[in-house]
């Protein structure tokens, strides 16, 4: 027995090791960093000393507007694409699992390529598609008499929430299908025997019995979207983007750290966001696990 | 009648199979276009019709875009094939021997370490850039090659599938004969229940490459030294250049289509494995 233990241990502490360097110490550095600034002493040019500060660094980021705008972007940003995802993708799961469909694995397969792009090549070529100087695509729109600047005001939300649905829908369409293909059959058959065509059985029978997938796919696109960074990061350096370099939360962070190197200030703006993952992820399970319990 | 109720499942078959191939057209029309703009210059992406193959000089592009730079593309490459293909290999054995271990042992607090392990995989990780790049700083490791390999070796969800694939492809019976032959645990593991867990392992190594490849947050905050870039913040360094000078356009379309083909090859060839991978995350 001891023999087991000692085993289970060698084998554990390579990933626990990893898991504390660099999960659950930088989260602890980033609260202790969140707690202190730094101040110009004397003259301003004997240095700098850190100094405790309490939370002001969280006043400062809750009273700074771009932050605050950050999360009203995100906010926007979430309304938009999370029901378009969740909705496009089931789409696409309940036709590629109807039983008129063919060529299956092709279908699979194509609508997943996108997701083999990486996120940063992926905003590239978009932001190119977007370029009128370019763009067949934006070419071909005017000639169609449509005229739509992606980099606008009111484009560049639109503009961003494409680049993370060509990225994302294949990939959950795939969870969600091989959810659908693990229902049992004869439930399908006796709801058919039962006169249910196969609108009526896609939504009252098959979608209740995914809910676990649809759960998960929600938690996780929530959790991804509080991290916006690349996609608007490539359209802010677009010519005369709406998007500003501190679009987002998480662009804000990287701008105090980066731009204006106040640690202090982009470790309270880590903080807030991550506590504001935690409290949505907490809301997102609750609210779909109790729908599973009534239902 | 029937003839009506024929037609009605043929109009049915032509939606659905539309919907579906208007979805793939959605899907695949950027690739196209990544594929025709590559074999295009400076001139003539900014001219037109980038959708066809007029002017074809993708051995041009491909001759600029490895002499632009004295080769440091190339370099790019290799780096990024270094941090995916070590990184994913040294992950995916650290993350099986882990979900081995809370598949086939007992121990006590185990399904609260579990639990803990679980809670890492909400965790959003760009929140953890910027302290760990302070704490790389005060290690010396700041732009370093090991700066951007030691954060991707962790791999929650790699612990969570090796777990479901210890559980499912590993049969108890197995380990105890091998214990009974007089091999050690450590022995079972690597003899016994690697090999017998592989599909699982190459799952996880399948998904960390993947997601180490695609990686542009952390290098960006770790590294300034061009020679150690991965190919995402090349090309990004790249394309800050480009508006000031079209003639980075071509570079970075044509870098950005080398830049995918492995991952593409990647997952055209292991389908099997993604989606095994993808099934277990969702079925639980």
């Amino acid at each position: 027995m001891k023999a087991r233990t000692r085993a289970a241990t060698v084998l554990l502490a390579p990933f626990f090791t990893l898991f504390t360097a660099v999960l659950v110490v930088p989260i602890g550095y980033a609260v202790w960093l969140s707690l202190f600034t730094e101040k110009q002493s004397g003259l301003g040019f004997g240095g700098s000393e850190t100094v405790f500060s309490g939370l002001d660094n969280y006043l400062a980021a809750l009273g700074d507007r771009a932050f605050l705008d950050g999360f009203g972007v995100l906010l926007a940003y979430c309304l938009l694409y999370i029901p378009l995802l969740l909705a496009g993708a089931l789409a696409l799961a309940l036709l590629l699992d109807s039983a008129l469909a063919r060529a299956r694995r092709f279908f699979q397969l194509a609508l997943f390529l996108p997701h083999a792009v990486p996120g940063i090549i992926a905003a590239l070529i978009w932001v190119y598609l977007y370029t009128p100087q370019l763009s067949p695509v934006v070419r071909a729109m005017e000639s169609g008499g449509i005229g739509f600047d992606f980099f606008s005001p009111s484009g560049a939300l639109p503009s961003v929430v494409n680049i993370a649905l060509w990225e994302w829908l294949g990939y959950n369409m795939v969870i969600f299908y091989a959810a659908l293909q693990a229902i049992d059959r004869s439930v399908l058959e006796a709801a058919t025997v039962d006169g249910a065509g196969s609108w009526r059985i896609a939504l009252s029978v098959k979608l209740p019995l995914i809910r676990a997938s649809l759960a998960m796919v929600a938690l996780f696109t929530v959790i991804g979207s509080l991290q916006l960074f690349t996609e608007p990061l490539i359209l802010n350096k677009g010519t005369g983007s709406a998007v500003s370099s501190t679009w987002t939360p998480n662009m804000y962070a990287y701008s105090a750290a980066f731009d204006r190197n106040d640690y202090g200030l982009a470790a309270a703006a880590s903080v807030l966001l991550a506590l504001t993952a935690a409290l949505l992820s907490f809301a997102v399970t609750r609210v779909t696990g109790r729908r599973a319990k009534t239902a | 009648m029937t003839s009506r109720r024929a037609t009605h499942r043929l109009l049915s078959r032509a939606a659905v199979n539309g919907a579906l191939l208007l979805a793939v057209v959605y899907m695949l029309f950027p690739l196209v276009w990544l594929v025709t703009a590559a074999t295009k210059d400076a001139g003539g992406l900014l001219a037109g019709d980038s959708f066809s193959f007029e002017g074809f000089d993708l051995g041009g592009n491909l001759a600029r875009l490895a002499a632009h730079g004295d080769g440091v593309y190339f370099r790019w490459y290799l780096n990024s094939l270094l941090y995916a293909g070590g990184g994913a290999l040294a992950c995916a054995l650290i993350s099986v021997a882990a979900g081995y271990a809370f598949d086939k042992y007992d121990f006590p607090g185990k399904e609260k370490l579990f639990g803990m392990v679980l809670l890492g995989v909400l965790v959003p990780t760009t929140a953890l850039a910027l302290p760990m790049y302070l704490l790389a700083s005060e290690a010396g490791i700041v732009n370093t090659y090991w700066a951007v390999l030691v954060p991707v070796l962790v791999n929650p969800f790699g612990v969570y599938l090796a777990r479901v694939f210890s559980a499912g492809y590993i049969p108890d019976e197995a380990l105890e004969a091998a214990r009974i032959d007089g091999a050690g645990e450590l022995r079972a593991f690597w003899s016994i229940g690697l090999p017998m867990v592989m599909p699982g392992f190459v799952t996880v190594f399948l998904f960390q490459f993947t997601a180490i490849w695609n990686n542009f947050f952390l290098p960006l905050v770790m590294l300034s030294d061009q020679k150690l870039f991965p190919l995402s913040l090349g090309l990004y360094a790249w394309n800050s250049n480009a508006h000031a000078e079209p003639g980075f356009y071509p570079l970075v379309v044509t870098g950005s289509l080398l830049a995918v083909v492995p991952l593409v090859v990647a997952f055209v060839s292991l389908q099997r494995h993604w989606k095994a991978g993808l099934t277990a995350g969702s079925v639980k």
